[in-house]
């Protein structure tokens, strides 16, 4: 069988990439084992994240609604922690090492407690970037049970994706840190009088998502089930997201902490705007597909009605209405 | 550094005339391709690949503009690298002295170039063909058209995306292996290009659940990487008269899928045969859908 020059090489290019990313990559993972120094911004002592103490022991640092840049250091999401009697549970932990190690300053400076446990409700890149903060409380690290394989495949893709994005300076120090604690349907952590209960989801915005429940307060961090004012993105499942809004409505919650926006207290209509996007958006792609229209023809018009409901909506839109299309033609 | 062991992956086999390569092959384990990189010379951007790809593909063959003979519609820049829909459509009719016997779809800077070879049955009426590709860096995307005198022409687009052949694709795993091999077939009724007769020709899209791996993607914690798995041959008949027939390769997107425009022999069953590189066959056979006021 001939293999042609050309192709031998691009071949052998795509691979010594992906050499390289092992390479650099099994310096890179860990299980959670090291404890490592790391700079953040131009290392001066590290200034603690501003938090937001929303119930009692329940503190969150909002994110931006961009992409991320190097000017706001990947800090899109919502990250946060809670502080019950005996110990202090992180829930996701930002879009870069400093993000990380600015939360855990903004831990230690209110409490002395023992960070027992890092939660992350998914894969995505602002929400996983600081783990390695944590490094040194050896922590558990905890997610989905398919998170594990998500980092898996996508963690090096992440880190060279970014590195480009928002520059190597800020990719310094960040590490990815593989699960020692998997979530198969729920998991109750106890932070001493406080339970927190851990449920896996049906894939929704992504294969293994995860939400946090504390029972204390009846706050639930959503995660990336819920966006308020940033387009929701859709990187897993768009019918499964609607039937997971479905359950959640059902929960008692006081306080709802979304992936992306503001905090919310009035569940069940905060999931409402979500669900009227993705309906939208399916109804507009079932049309397209019934009356034989191509991809690209519905790509351009699906959901436009939501236009301005919506921060980022050029931004998304597009890239959902593809993956939606994909997917509802199999209906 | 610790060693990773790394898989052998699946051969890429040959088809097609040895000068027009539809697929290339790599008859050789990855340790060797491994030694090979080490001291080959990536493509740098803005190096012009097409003219030693244009010798690979087509030899020393004259390859002329293609603009008045066909279209290739592709976005400018890609939603979705592993996701990119293109259209190719013939900008004349065709008639029995001059039609497009195949179409060769080139991708310049992904690793397997050559995304698709579609052979066109000689009564097939075939006059528009869409697809789905994967597109690994800002590229041009290649339409050559080869017509039933031997002459060759060709259009392109540049494509402004990246990752698609070695970035995650898949949102749904577990669903894409569960149910690979599942197919589904939609029929439309509508004209399409000037000169077709309305309600002769029409329009037919295959779609087929196949998670088309590209043996790119590395499980990075174990270095091993995803078996490449991928949808190898698509042939589309009426009854027994073929319509169209398609090599692919990991170019194709998750879940393949081919929309075309066919002229109608009968109202025989539309039969459908796809073999991957693993050699698994999967079948399907439609009832041809008569015209009715639902689907015109």
């Amino acid at each position: 069988m001939l293999a042609s020059r050309t192709t031998e090489i691009r071949l052998a290019f795509a691979f010594f990439l992906s050499a390289a990313s092992i390479w650099s990559i099994s310096l890179l993972v860990t299980n959670a084992t090291a404890g490592q120094t790391m700079s953040c911004g131009q290392g001066v002592g590290i200034a603690p994240a501003k938090v937001d103490e929303i119930a009692p022991g329940v503190y969150i640092r909002q994110g931006v609604h961009a992409l991320m840049t190097a000017a706001n250091r990947g800090a899109i999401a919502n990250i946060g922690f809670v502080v019950g009697r005996d110990a202090v549970a992180v829930i996701d932990t930002g879009g870069s090492a400093c993000g990380g190690a600015r939360l855990r300053a903004a831990i230690v400076a209110r409490t002395g407690l023992p960070i027992r446990y890092v939660i992350n409700t998914h894969v995505h890149p602002d929400h996983i970037f600081g783990n390695a903060a944590f490094l040194a409380d050896k922590p558990e690290f905890i997610g989905h049970h398919r998170l594990a394989r998500a980092l898996a495949m996508r963690g090096a893709y992440y880190i060279n994706v970014n590195r480009e994005r928002m520059g190597a300076r800020l990719l310094e120090g960040t590490k990815i840190v593989r699960p020692t604690k998997s979530v198969f349907d729920t998991l109750t952590l106890d932070l001493g009088d406080r339970k927190l209960v851990l449920t896996a989801n049906e894939t929704a915005h992504t294969d293994h998502d995860l939400t946090v429940f504390d029972q204390k307060t009846a706050t639930l961090w959503t995660g990336d089930l819920l966006f308020r004012e940033h387009l929701p993105v859709v990187d897993g499942s768009l019918l499964g997201w609607l039937r997971v809004i479905d359950k959640l409505a059902l929960l008692k919650v006081a306080w709802a902490i979304p992936g992306h926006g503001s905090v919310a207290g009035n569940w069940p209509d905060a999931l409402a705007p979500q669900r009227r996007y993705l309906t939208t958006l399916a109804n507009d792609l079932r049309k397209f597909i019934e009356t034989g229209r191509t991809m690209s023809e519905a790509v351009a018009d699906a959901a436009q009605s939501e236009k301005a409901n919506w921060r980022l909506f050029n931004e998304f839109n597009s890239r959902n209405a593809t993956a939606g299309f994909a997917e509802l033609e199999w209906e | 550094m610790t060693s990773k062991k790394i898989v052998e992956r699946a051969e890429f086999t040959n088809r097609g005339s040895s000068r027009r390569a539809a697929l290339i092959a790599l008859g050789r384990t990855i340790a060797i391709v491994f030694a090979l990189s080490l001291s080959a010379t990536p493509s740098m951007a803005g190096d012009d690949v097409w003219p030693e790809l244009k010798t690979e593909i087509f030899g020393e063959r004259t390859i002329h503009d293609g603009n008045a003979q066909l279209s290739l519609d592709a976005p400018y820049r890609a939603q979705d690298a592993a996701l990119v829909p293109i259209t190719i459509k013939t900008a004349v009719p065709q008639s029995p002295a001059h039609k497009i016997k195949t179409i060769t779809l080139v991708i310049d800077e992904n690793p397997v170039p050559v995304a698709a070879v579609f052979h066109l049955a000689p009564n097939s009426g075939i006059a528009q063909l869409s697809t789905r590709v994967r597109i690994n860096a800002y590229s041009h995307v290649r339409a050559i058209a080869e017509m039933n005198d031997g002459k060759l022409y060709m259009v392109s687009r540049f494509v402004k995306a990246s990752g698609g052949c070695s970035a995650p694709a898949s949102k749904n795993q577990d669903q894409a292996i569960a149910e690979m091999g599942k197919m589904r077939l939609r029929q439309y009724m509508k004209a399409t290009t000037p000169g077709d007769r309305p309600g002769k020709t029409r329009e037919a899209q295959l779609q087929i659940r196949h998670p088309n791996h590209s043996g790119l993607q590395m499980d990075q914690l174990t270095g091993y990487y995803l078996h490449a798995h991928y949808v190898e041959k698509i042939e589309i008949k009426q009854g027994v008269s073929l319509i169209l027939t398609i090599d692919g390769a990991i170019s194709l997107s998750e879940d393949p899928t081919v929309r075309f425009s066919y002229t109608p022999v009968s109202k025989e069953k539309l039969q459908v045969r796809v073999v991957d590189s693993e050699g698994k066959i999967f079948s399907g056979s439609w009832s041809f859908q008569e015209a009715s006021e639902k689907n015109m």
